[in-house]
């Protein structure tokens, strides 16, 4: 068979941050916002959920942005344009649910920028008024201000040292626009502390509030129940009913604690992957 | 060998299968068995006793006729014994190894009244074995192409027996699986100790010699739908067998703790992802000298707790809610498994899994009795008040059974589905409720057996053959 899933682009947007565009017509064809793909890098590389950031059914390519954080995603962050990936699967999950809310505000942490932005573009297009919330550690960790600003009607940018926008948390400017106003819909997508944080500050106002979550998976089909995950007390399969739920409803401390299973694993073969590629 | 009488077969012993042994075996994946040698298969063939009306093939679910190719074994002409078997089991090598012959032919053979049935399991394999790696057929003629396309979704054994058929016949098939590896459960969660991944895909290969086209990373129903492959992609009948893999839990407090895994997953990472290998990039818990306790009586919980074994873990134990006889697993893989370590603790049921931050540490078990018969004619377990009791484990594993896949039945409002979610079918044909859609294999009967899914597909490739010359 020919070697499919061509890397077409590969540009570094932030520290350890890459966008990558991959040919892979079928996924570029159908993929909806919210919606991720499962990739491998080689043959005997791990299967790793990667939210559809953008697609060109057209060209039949889509735009995957990676942060290092393990052995995976750090091959990814080296691969090059002409190199091919295993395998990218997808598109995977039920899609974000879009209405005619209203006041919208998308709420984003680091590389979850990457996996806002698609459902912000699509809040925008049904006609709602957006505005993005986009959090980092520094200036330097903000990525996709850009696009953003083009997909939404104002961004507020927060950093937890100040050294852009406003100094904080993206909950204290969520804080600021819910006390000012009217918000109909709030979605995020980051680390997991983040979205527990944006979550306890709608909860109260009962404001309708959807997280992206990001549990450990294998398959993504539905196969393996590996993407368990507590919402409302129930045990649900994010790959497939998900990855977007209630937040509300969300036990992101299971999560959170979930997503340390392998750990130690994890470490030797981050260590491995930093030391090859660094020599 | 000199023509024996039929009172002197019957008193022929049966021919043990040659094996590794247990110590040494659980330490490692090879294949447990090592199969019979030419002189071992005439042997035992030749025990056969020829009875008139040859009540073994009722007891085949796709009809081989075993008496015929038990004669060519005993008269050592193996190519023609062979030829017969392919007649109606596409994959012999692998039925050889994964049906339940104590259940089907050898439960129905005369000679298990006094528990010696033949070994046409074993035979069947040998014939298979031999045939596969001298190539001593020749593959079959194809007629020539027609201008029909066939999509078949899902590579399990339903999706490759119906790929195979209908490629025989000259149309141009395209079979479409999720995963990056082809073969369904024969690849990610059978072992390789029961059937080594090398037999499933030479009989890809020879699939692909047929012209059968494989497009693996595709999961028809999220992106690409079933309807778009006969509206846009142009093919004219489809074949569905998708299996059934989802998972099921109990519904017990502490499913969430870390180490509690669906045999799926655990399975799925060693034997898919090896992750028991170095090279391999997947992870899986280390289980050397930890306890492991994995809860169910089938295939897949006897799979698991073999596959702990060999991964270091120490004890295995099996927890089943019913007793001995009820235990759905394979006869043989059961007693490999107490041989190799593995303890198997009846009429008991999981009620919870304790945990200490986050992380699995025991789990509380119920005895069980066994009440009156249930719907399935089975004895219903029932918990006996108070007599609860905690054990020890790290890991536990969950092998209560899958349910159908619905990513493509949610995807395909159209498709006629039962409330158990699995695709109605005409019995005979395998014809959905859309005209020109067929289905076969669990996602119609819920999780069965290998070789029910191969006829499941076969009969569909004749009724889709049928659907495309009318
Ligand atoms: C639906 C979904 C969409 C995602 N989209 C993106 C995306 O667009 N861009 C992106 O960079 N990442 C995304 N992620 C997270 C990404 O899948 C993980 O970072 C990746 O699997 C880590 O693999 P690794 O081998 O590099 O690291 P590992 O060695 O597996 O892990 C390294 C570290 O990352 C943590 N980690 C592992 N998996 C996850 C996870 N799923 N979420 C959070 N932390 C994790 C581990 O606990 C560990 O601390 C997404 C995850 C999901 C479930
Ligand atoms: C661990 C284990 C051990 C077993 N042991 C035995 C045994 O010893 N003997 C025996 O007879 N039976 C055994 N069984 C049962 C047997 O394996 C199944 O009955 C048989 O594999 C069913 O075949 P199938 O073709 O219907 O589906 P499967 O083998 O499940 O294959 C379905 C395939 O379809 C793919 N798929 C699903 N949805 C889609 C989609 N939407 N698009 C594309 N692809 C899709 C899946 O990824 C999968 O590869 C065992 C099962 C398990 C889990
Ligand atoms: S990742 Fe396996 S079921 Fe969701």
């Amino acid at each position: 068979m020919d070697r499919r899933f061509a890397i077409c682009g590969a540009s570094t947007i932030g520290p350890d941050i890459v966008r990558l565009v991959v040919e892979a017509p079928r996924v570029a064809a159908h993929a909806q916002p919210g919606q991720f793909v499962i990739v491998r890098v080689n043959d005997h590389g791990e299967r790793i959920p990667l939210t559809i950031c953008d697609s060109d059914p057209e060209a039949g390519t889509i735009t995957l942005v990676v942060q290092a954080v393990g052995s995976t995603t750090t091959q990814l962050n080296v691969m090059t344009i002409g190199e091919h990936l295993a395998d990218v699967l997808g598109p995977l999950g039920t899609p974000t649910g879009i209405d005619r809310f209203g006041a919208c505000v998308v709420v984003a942490g680091g590389v979850g920028t990457a996996i806002v932005l698609p459902v912000a573009r699509a809040l925008t297009r049904a006609g709602n008024r957006v505005t993005a919330i986009v959090g980092a550690r520094n200036e330097d960790h903000l990525i996709l201000l850009n696009e953003m600003r083009d997909a939404t009607n104002e961004v507020i940018i927060t950093t937890d040292d100040g050294s852009a926008g406003r100094h904080g948390l993206v909950t204290d400017a969520l804080g600021t626009l819910l006390a000012e106003g009217d918000v109909d819909y709030v979605f995020t997508a980051g680390p997991i502390p983040m979205m527990q944080a944006v979550a306890g500050t709608t909860r109260d106002k009962r404001i309708l509030t959807v997280a992206s979550l990001n549990p450990l998976m294998v398959d993504g089909t539905g196969m393996c129940g590996g993407c368990r995950v507590t919402v409302g007390g129930e045990s649900k399969f994010a790959c497939i009913d998900g990855p977007d739920f209630d937040a509300h409803a969300v036990d992101f401390i299971t999560l959170s604690k979930r997503n340390t299973a392998y750990l130690e694993f994890e470490s030797c073969r981050f260590d491995e992957a930093t030391e090859a590629i660094d020599a | 060998m000199p023509e024996l009488t039929k009172r002197e077969r019957m008193k022929m012993e049966r021919t043990d299968m040659p094996m590794r042994d247990a110590c040494d075996r659980a330490t490692d994946f090879e294949e447990v068995n090592l199969g019979y040698t030419s002189a071992m298969a005439v042997l035992e063939a030749s025990r056969c006793i020829e009875c008139k009306r040859a009540v073994c093939i009722d007891g085949c679910p796709v009809g081989i006729r075993i008496d015929d190719f038990l004669r060519y074994v005993a008269e050592g002409d193996i190519a023609s014994a062979a030829a017969v078997i392919h007649e109606d089991n596409l994959f012999p090598a692998i039925c050889g190894r994964v049906c339940p012959q104590e259940s089907q032919c050898e439960g129905a053979c005369v000679l298990d009244k006094k528990g010696r049935p033949i070994a046409i399991g074993h035979l069947e394999r040998f014939v298979a074995d031999r045939e596969r790696t001298r190539s001593l057929t020749e593959p079959p003629r194809l007629t020539p192409p027609t201008d029909r396309k066939v999509a078949v979704i899902g590579s399990g054994p339903a999706g490759l027996a119906c790929a195979g058929d209908l490629a025989r016949e000259g149309h141009a098939v395209t079979v479409f699986e999720a995963l990056h590896e082809l073969g369904g459960v024969l690849v990610y969660g059978i072992p390789e100790f029961r059937l080594p991944k090398e037999i499933v895909a030479s009989e890809i290969s020879r699939l692909e010699k047929r012209g059968v086209r494989f497009e693996t990373d595709v999961l028809i129903g999220s992106g690409t739908t079933l309807e778009e492959l006969t509206s846009e992609e142009g093919f004219d009948a489809v074949f569905i067998g998708t299996g059934a893999g989802l998972p099921r839990f109990p519904g017990i407090e502490g499913e969430e703790l870390i180490g509690v895994y669906s045999a799926n997953e655990f399975l799925t990472r060693v034997n898919l992802m090896k992750a028991h290998e170095s090279e391999s990039e997947t992870p899986v818990y280390d289980l050397y000298g930890r306890s492991v306790v994995v809860i169910g009586g089938g295939n897949t919980a006897v799979d698991a707790a073999r596959t702990s074994l060999r991964l270091g873990a120490d004890p295995v134990k099996m927890l089943y809610r019913r007793s001995d006889s009820e235990m759905p697993a394979r006869r043989e893989e059961i007693e490999h498994a107490i041989e190799e370590g593995v303890e198997i603790r009846y009429l008991v049921a999981p009620t919870s899994f304790n945990g200490v931050d986050g992380w699995l540490e025991s789990v509380t078990i119920q005895e069980m009795r066994l009440g009156e018969p249930d719907e399935s004619g089975r004895a219903r377990p029932e918990a006996i008040k108070g007599a609860f009791e905690t054990i020890e484990a790290a890991v536990a594993i969950i092998a209560i059974g899958n349910s159908p896949n619905p990513v493509l039945t949610r995807s395909t409002p159209d498709l006629a589905t039962t409330k158990w979610g699995t695709i109605e079918v005409d019995e005979g044909t395998g014809e959905t409720s859309i005209p020109g859609v067929f289905a076969g294999g669990d996602i119609t009967t819920g999780g069965a057996t290998v070789i029910l899914a191969l006829g499941a597909g076969r009969k569909a490739a004749a009724a889709i053959n049928e659907y495309l010359v009318s």
